[in-house]
């Protein structure tokens, strides 16, 4: 990760985005104590450049441009092992998808897949569960 | 007869017929008769974890009406239902759940669907296929109606994530669920452990990223594979799908993985229960599954 100089202050905009993700995700964001176990498990990690408990650091530390930069957000499928694994039950998949619907809501419609640049053959070939869930997480 | 409301789903009616068509037919082997529920819509695929999310919560929802509403025609019928679909249940599952915790949600849906005759007032049970042979049914019942038992089958049964997680719709242990295998006991097949039978295997990045897929595809499948089985079992036809249409790219990452033919426990039960050819739908396969069967005599 590059060098980032933070200021904290919990009535600027950093503390704004705070209290916008554990409203969205209904999460205490600083019960987190870094134990690291839910990126231990975690079976998309290896697809990840932010493991989740950073992910949930950062989000403790409202770092809102590098948060929704990340391809993270886009790679975690909610299968929530790290949630039934968290020694103090932070939904950390609810988190991530608080920062997903904050990328995807954010007036730009910033899309993640555009189903129509799959190839018809493709497209054919998938089961409808497939299709569905997926632009179910990645589009607005 | 005993008679149970079914919810197929999207993909069961679709690229996942042979899940469809085993359900039903080794369902009525097992004196259940199973009738699909009137005018169902999308379970809503993927549970929506925001946690003010109401409008995800409508498609759901619906269903649940539509359960009341034919469990209230006819005579002696519970309000509750069954999906064999790891998906649908464990969409619909939580979706029960999050409206019978909050009231003041299922006030805004059921406002929202004034429409509809029926009020949801979070009275409809929803169960899986698996939970429903379990408890019952009963896994000695099943036994004893088997009349081809597959002496011999090495399976790994592979559970993913939908059926055990969150814990709230788990009905067996969230780290070691046993309800597959024991399943598979009953049919007189033999169920082997491996470690990655609750790991993801990446879902819907099979629409847009298919190299991730193929890379699951080939540890969850290297890892079955090296307690020599026959075959794998799944209760997802998303998993069914990535586990089975991408061995051919999880190849190209590991030549040395092995052709492993994916199937549905129902189709399993199917072939015990000798309900025919045509309750397995072999066609809709990638991997055949005929050579792993043949060489165990059971095909």
């Amino acid at each position: 990760m590059s060098t980032t100089t933070l200021r904290i202050n919990p009535t600027g905009p950093s503390g704004t985005f705070v209290a916008k993700i554990e409203k969205i995700s209904g999460q205490k964001l600083l019960a987190c104590y870094q134990c690291g176990k839910c990126s231990a498990g975690c079976p998309m990690a290896a697809y990840m450049d932010i493991l989740p408990n950073q992910i949930i650091r950062m989000a403790q530390l409202g770092m809102q441009k590098q948060l929704l930069a990340s391809r993270t957000i886009w790679t975690c499928v909610s299968c929530l092992t790290c949630n039934s694994r968290c020694p103090k039950d932070i939904r950390i998949a609810e988190v991530i998808e608080s920062l997903r619907e904050t990328a995807l809501r954010n007036g730009l419609r910033d899309d993640r897949l555009n189903i129509w640049e799959i190839s018809p053959e493709a497209r054919a070939d998938l089961p409808p569960i497939a299709t569905i869930s997926a632009m179910r997480k990645l589009t607005s | 007869m005993t008679k149970l409301i079914y919810y197929p789903g999207c993909t069961l009616k679709n690229a996942a017929r042979n899940f469809d068509v085993s359900t039903v037919s080794s369902m009525a082997k097992l004196d259940v008769e199973v009738e699909e529920l009137d005018r169902w819509n999308c379970c809503g695929t993927v549970h929506a974890l925001g946690s003010e999310n109401i409008m995800n919560r409508v498609a759901p929802v619906t269903n649940l009406i539509r359960v009341k509403e034919t469990a209230a025609k006819t005579e002696g019928m519970a309000n509750e239902f069954m999906t064999s679909c790891a998906m649908c249940y464990n969409t619909l599952k939580r979706a029960n759940i999050d409206v019978q915790n909050r009231p003041d949600k299922l006030e805004v849906i059921n406002d929202f669907l004034n429409l509809e005759t029926t009020k949801y007032e979070g009275d409809v049970e929803v169960r899986h296929l698996l939970e429903y042979l379990r408890d019952r049914v009963g896994f000695d019942r099943l036994a004893e109606k088997v009349t081809k038992p597959l002496k011999g089958l090495r399976v790994a049964c592979y559970y993913g994530c939908l059926l055990v997680r969150p814990k709230e719709v788990a009905f067996d242990d969230v780290e070691n669920p046993m309800i597959m295998e024991n399943l598979i006991e009953a049919l007189g097949a033999t169920p082997v452990n491996f470690p990655l039978k609750t790991e993801c295997c990446g879902a819907y990045h099979a629409v847009g990223k298919p190299e991730i897929i193929a890379d699951r595809t080939d540890k969850i499948l290297g890892s079955a594979n090296d307690e020599n089985i026959d075959l794998v079992v799944v209760s997802c036809p998303m998993c069914a799908y990535n586990l089975d249409f991408r061995q051919d790219d999880a190849k190209q990452l590991n030549p040395d993985l092995k052709n492993t033919p994916v199937l549905y426990f129902t189709q399993l039960m199917a072939m015990a229960l000798e309900c025919g050819d045509e309750a397995l739908r072999f066609d809709l396969h990638h991997i055949d599954p005929l050579p792993a069967l043949s060489a165990r005599g059971l095909a």
